[in-house]
Parts: structure tokens; C-alpha cells; sequence
């Protein structure tokens, strides 16, 4: 006859045996998984002076990514920086520079605009904007469900299934990048094209990019060309005091930039 | 395609293209709300666990008014989801880096806590309840409906003897002694949501929590106040004459009334100077270290929400009602007047933390106003406007009526 603190005890020694030898198991199959696979590092590199705001990578990007053509959100897009020779600082962006730039009114809200003319300007530039697939992504750490997650080759993903809709990483995200997605009510965000770098093809923004403004490379390929540029060049990211480190990389940023 | 947001928000200069006012009424009433709750228990604990006297009666009041603000708490969080019928993914796979993840097992923890304090506070009635409706014969439908839920209500435990009711009491002192911390912690929580976003200039602040929980103590209070107030007031039209089912006269409610307030007045005063030395430390401080975000802060505090920050915030929700609790001889109808103010005044304080931290762009080189919906137009513009946020206020008053019907929130001479 067995008593019931015996019993008892016997359960525990069982359950928490099997539980230290689930814990091993995970351990070993954890290492061996991580020491077989040499995965990729996916980095951007934006020229910025190779950039003539044509805004072709906008609409490829709306295009490929099924985010409605019309709607004002956009996972990618192209700010145009005009710094007058009064010193005055002119930004915008006409809906994410989608149809390019082709007028010399700047943007100035809903309904304003303001005209400037060529013999006005001191400097002019334009500065392409997508994810930064941050090393340390403050979406992720708020995502209360888990929804959002970085992917071992480095990019951040958004489970479309598993959202809730609440906002929080739209809240963190220091760059402005992510948004509600209109038809899937979800957080939505550029993810270089996930689909497609991970079938060894290129973004639909680089591909579309006339000018080489936009590249793609693996940093954990020293032989590739976009890697071995942002070692050897004079290169610079976004907001960098956030500690996210961005892994978009910028040639020719300006301390206008924001 | 309209993107959600884009209807309430005006943009102004430069301002990234996906950038909305994303947190809207619905997140400003979910801290208004939990900042309620915290406030009214932790009231209710002076007395139970500090055995300040003369709160008692509000004690009993204000547990159960801040029982049925909990159980609409997470209404506004439901009303604000774009996917509300995941809510549950929280709790499923709760994702522990993330501020918001907490909330399920804080708050469950905090509800099991309320509700068990509750239970004991009001054990001795559930059973003579039952076992007065137990001996009724011929029970009328309602009758034998109370009487199960009663008996439900009991949880089998019947004894209430003496000895047993110390142990309840001893329970209770227990419970509210945890409940401080807990509440403490459920609405400091909501402030590390905001203060912990780093991307947001007005919200990065380590106070952030502090200044959460001494403004939820401050509206909590206030509330259980005026809802104390409103009741008596209620109670002294009913009564007649000398004798009523209260056994007391007019005179006497008044009294009671008139000393409860003023003595729960001075807890008011005392966490309000709290509250505002705080904030005002915040604003001093951003002001003194001028980072690269003051300039675009500084022109949404002394500039656009001037107005709602240092005339609505500031002035009319803390400064007049200060003066108007601390003036001699508190009546009852300046104290009515000066806890709708204070009341008003934390709400202000949550909208200008919320819509105030969306107010400018990330860029920091724009602006964005928020359009509070009045009339919807579709269900977003419902649940995430001023008929969304009516609904969130209503519903822990039809809650408390509820629970009314079953327990005898005022009955002065019943001791536990």
C-alpha cells in the first residue's frame, strides 16, 4: 500500500525529471541547430547623392507589397530636403514621393504649399527612407503577443495572423516606418522584400531604382560588394542615439537629415 | 483608402508619411480608468489596513466602486484593438519584454485580490442572506434566483462565528496590505508603458510611473468623493421624517456626509501636492537640460497645448480645487464643485501625456492635431471617439448599481 506522500513525492521526482531532461535536449538541439547554419545578414545601402527623387522604388514598393495605391501609408519613401540660402529649412514628402517630385512646391501641410525658386536654394537633396531592420528593434520588445520578431538573417517580420492591432510598435519605432496596414488592420512595415531575398531575388525598390541609389547585401559575405563598401567607406545611419543600430546605411547623410 | 488615424489627424509641416495620432481617446481613458481604480482601493485600505477610523464607511464604498471600475478597465483597451478578437493572444503567448504583456497577469492578479477582499468583507451577508431566504417558504422566482446566488455566493463556507468573522477581518487586513502595492504597481505599469517609449520625446521620463500613480491616487479619491456624496445625497432625499429603514434622521445623514468628506478632503489635498511637485519636476527639468527634442517640445507645451496643459490642466484641474478644499469651512457643494474639477484635471493631465506625446512628429521638424470624433460615421470613429468614451465612463456605474442590488454598500452600523 502506497501512501499519499509517497505518491506525491514519487509525481513530483517524475515531472520535474522529465522537465530537466526536455531543458537538455532543447539546450543540445539549440546548439547544433545554430553551429550548422551560416546565415545571411541582410543591410541596405542608400546613396543619397545617386537619388534624384523619381520615387519609382515608392510605387514598386506599393505594387509589390499589396499596400493600396491610393491609401496614405507607405513602407518606403523619399523625402525631399531644400535648405534656402535665408537659412530656412524646407522638408517634405507628397505622398511618400510616390509620383516623384515634380513640381518646386514644398509641401507644407494638409492644403499649404510654398513655391520656391531655383535661385533661392542653397542646397538641395533626397533622402530615401525604409525599415532599418534595427540589430535592436524596439518594435519587437514591445510587441505584447509576439507578433513582430526578428528573423535569424536580421530582418523584422509582422504576423499578420497574430496582431492585435494595438499600436505599441507603431509607438516605438523611432523612424516612423511602421503603420496600420488599411484592408488587414494590422501593423505593417518594408521587410527588403522578405519574399523575394529570401529566393536569392532583389527588393522591388532596388530593382526599380534607375540610378543604383538602392542596394541589398549580406554583411556576413565579406565578398559582396554593398559589405565590403560600408566597411571601407565613410558611411553613417539614422538616429543613431536610440541605440537601435540601424542597419540601413546611409552615403552623403546631411545634419538636416531627421 | 482611408488609413486609420488619418480621419482625426491634421498634419502640419513635416511629418513622416506614416505618422498618425495612433493613440487616441480610447488610450487616454484606459489610464483615466485604471488610475480610478488604484485610487479608490487604495483609499479603501487606509482604512482597512492603516485603521484610519473615520474612513470607514468610505472604505466599504470605495472597494466596491473600485471592483466594478476594474471590471470596465480593459473596455478601453478593447475599444482602441484593431484586431479586438485576439485580445486573448496576450494571455496565450504574453511576450515578457513588452510593457503590455504584464497586463493580463497584473491584472487578474489585482481583480483575484479585489474580489477576494470583497468576498470577505462581505461573507457574514452573503450567509445570513441565504439562510434567511433558505427558511422563506413559498419563494417567489426572484426570490429563489437570490437565494442560489446567494448560496453561490457563500462559497459553502457558513460558519460565521465569531472566531470565524475575526479571521475574515484578519484576511482582509491581508489583502488590502497587498492590494497597495499591486494597485501601486497595476497603475505604475500604465505609466512605464508610455514612459518606456524611448521614440517619444514627451513621454521618456523614469517619473513617468510616479507621476501615473500619485494622479491615480488623486482621481481615485476624488471619484469615491463624489460618488459618496451623490449616493447620501440621494439617501437624505429618501428619508422622512424621523424614522426610515436607515434609522437615521436627515440631520444625521448630513453629518455623517459632511465629516467623511471633510476628513478625506485632506488625504485629497496631501496626494495632490504630491501629484503636481511631480509633474512640475518633469517639466522643469526637460526645460533645464534643453535636449535636441525641447525645441519642438517646448512649442507644443508653451505653444499649441498651452491652452490644455497651463489653463485646463494646471489652472482649472489643480490650482482652483486646491484652493477651493484648503479655503475654512468645506461645504458640501464646494467640495462637490472642487472634486469634479480635480476629476476633470487628471483627465486633462492622461490627454495631454497621450494626445500631447503625438502632438509633434517624430521628425521633430512637424505637428500633428488630433479631431476628438463627436458624431461617428463608421465604427472607428464610435469606439475611438466621444461616444466610445461615454460608454467607458457609464458602464462601471451601471456595474456598481449591479452589485448595489446585492450588497449593502451603506449600512453604517454593520461592523466587520
Amino acid at each position: 500500500m502506497i501512501t499519499r506522500r509517497a505518491f506525491m513525492r514519487r509525481v513530483l521526482q517524475t515531472i520535474s525529471g522529465a522537465i530537466g531532461a526536455a531543458g537538455v535536449a532543447a539546450v543540445a538541439f539549440r546548439r547544433r541547430a545554430s553551429a550548422n547554419t551560416k546565415t545571411s545578414r541582410w543591410a541596405f545601402l542608400v546613396d543619397t547623392y545617386k537619388c534624384v527623387g523619381c520615387g519609382f522604388c515608392v510605387k514598386a514598393c506599393k505594387l509589390e507589397n499589396d499596400v493600396p495605391y491610393e491609401a496614405n501609408v507607405t513602407r518606403t519613401w523619399v523625402e525631399r530636403y531644400i535648405l534656402t540660402k535665408k537659412g530656412e529649412l524646407l522638408i517634405d514628402t507628397p505622398k511618400g514621393a510616390r509620383d516623384g517630385f515634380i513640381s518646386s512646391r514644398v509641401q507644407l501641410g494638409k492644403d499649404t504649399y510654398r513655391e520656391v525658386k531655383p535661385d533661392e536654394i542653397a542646397k538641395a537633396f533626397f533622402v530615401p527612407k525604409l525599415c532599418n531592420q534595427c540589430e535592436n528593434p524596439p518594435c519587437v520588445q514591445v510587441c505584447p503577443v509576439g507578433a513582430t520578431y526578428q528573423t535569424e538573417d536580421g530582418v523584422v517580420l509582422v504576423d499578420r495572423k497574430w496582431c492585435i492591432g494595438c499600436g505599441y510598435c507603431i509607438m516605438a519605432c523611432p523612424y516612423g516606418v511602421r503603420f496600420f496596414h488599411p484592408v488587414y488592420r494590422v501593423a505593417d512595415k518594408c521587410n527588403f522584400c522578405y519574399h523575394r531575398i529570401s529566393q536569392g531575388m532583389k527588393p522591388a525598390c532596388v530593382e526599380a531604382c534607375p540610378f543604383g541609389a538602392r542596394l541589398i547585401g549580406d554583411l556576413n559575405n565579406p565578398d559582396d560588394p554593398v559589405t565590403q563598401y560600408i566597411m571601407t567607406q565613410r558611411v553613417s545611419v539614422l538616429k543613431e542615439d536610440y541605440g537601435t543600430k540601424p542597419q540601413v546605411y546611409y552615403v552623403g547623410l546631411s545634419k538636416e537629415v531627421r | 483608402m482611408e488609413v486609420h488615424g488619418e480621419v482625426w489627424t491634421l498634419k502640419e509641416l513635416f511629418v513622416y508619411p506614416n505618422e498618425y495620432i495612433y493613440w487616441s481617446v480610447q488610450i487616454v481613458m484606459y489610464p483615466f480608468m485604471t488610475g480610478l481604480v488604484a485610487g479608490a482601493f487604495v483609499l479603501s485600505s487606509l482604512y482597512h489596513v492603516f485603521g484610519i477610523k473615520q474612513l470607514r464607511e468610505m472604505a466599504r464604498f470605495s472597494l466596491v466602486l473600485s471592483f466594478a471600475l476594474l471590471l470596465a478597465a480593459p473596455l478601453p483597451l478593447l475599444f482602441h484593438l484593431l484586431q479586438p478578437t485576439r485580445a486573448f493572444n496576450v494571455f496565450l503567448t504574453p511576450h515578457f519584454t513588452s510593457a503590455i504583456a504584464a497586463f493580463g497577469i497584473v491584472f487578474s492578479g489585482y481583480m483575484a485580490i479585489v474580489a477576494s477582499e470583497l468576498w470577505f468583507v462581505y461573507r457574514k451577508h452573503f450567509v445570513t442572506q441565504a439562510l434567511l431566504l433558505r427558511e422563506k417558504r413559498d419563494k417567489s422566482l426572484a426570490e429563489s434566483l437570490l437565494h442560489l446566488l446567494y448560496s453561490v455566493l457563500t462559497l459553502g463556507a457558513y460558519d460565521i462565528s465569531e472566531e470565524a468573522l475575526r479571521k475574515d477581518e484578519q484576511a482582509i487586513r491581508w489583502l488590502a496590505g497587498i492590494g497597495i502595492p499591486v494597485a501601486c504597481f497595476l497603475h505604475g505599469y500604465a505609466g512605464f508603458i508610455f514612459g518606456s517609449v524611448k521614440a517619444n520625446a514627451l513621454w521618456m521620463t523614469p517619473l513617468m510611473p510616479v507621476i501615473f500613480i500619485m494622479s491615480a491616487v488623486v482621481s481615485g479619491i476624488a471619484l469615491c468623493m463624489l460618488s459618496y456624496i451623490v449616493v447620501m445625497e440621494a439617501r437624505r432625499r429618501r428619508v422622512s421624517g424621523t424614522f426610515n429603514s436607515y434609522q437615521m434622521t436627515r440631520e444625521q445623514i448630513r453629518g455623517v456626509e459632511q465629516h467623511e468628506v471633510t476628513i478625506t478632503a485632506r488625504y485629497l489635498v496631501f496626494f495632490m501636492i504630491f501629484a503636481i511637485s511631480l509633474e512640475l519636476l518633469d517639466l522643469v527639468f526637460r526645460e533645464y537640460t534643453a535636449l535636441k527634442s525641447w525645441d519642438i517640445l517646448r512649442r507644443v507645451i508653451y505653444g499649441r497645448d498651452f491652452l490644455n496643459i497651463f489653463i485646463l490642466q494646471y489652472l482649472v484641474g489643480n490650482l482652483v480645487p486646491f484652493a477651493l478644499l484648503l479655503l475654512p469651512r468645506l461645504t458640501i457643494r464646494r467640495a462637490v464643485v472642487s472634486l469634479l474639477l480635480v476629476l476633470f484635471g487628471v483627465f486633462m493631465m492622461r490627454w495631454n501625456v497621450v494626445i500631447g506625446g503625438q502632438a509633434f512628429s517624430l521628425s521633430f521638424s512637424g505637428f500633428m492635431h488630433y479631431h476628438l470624433p463627436i458624431l461617428p460615421h463608421d465604427f472607428d470613429t464610435f469606439k475611438e471617439g466621444a461616444l466610445g468614451a461615454a460608454v467607458i465612463l457609464v458602464v462601471p456605474y451601471v456595474l456598481f448599481w449591479l452589485f448595489g442590488k446585492i450588497l449593502p454598500v451603506f449600512e453604517p452600523e454593520e461592523t466587520h
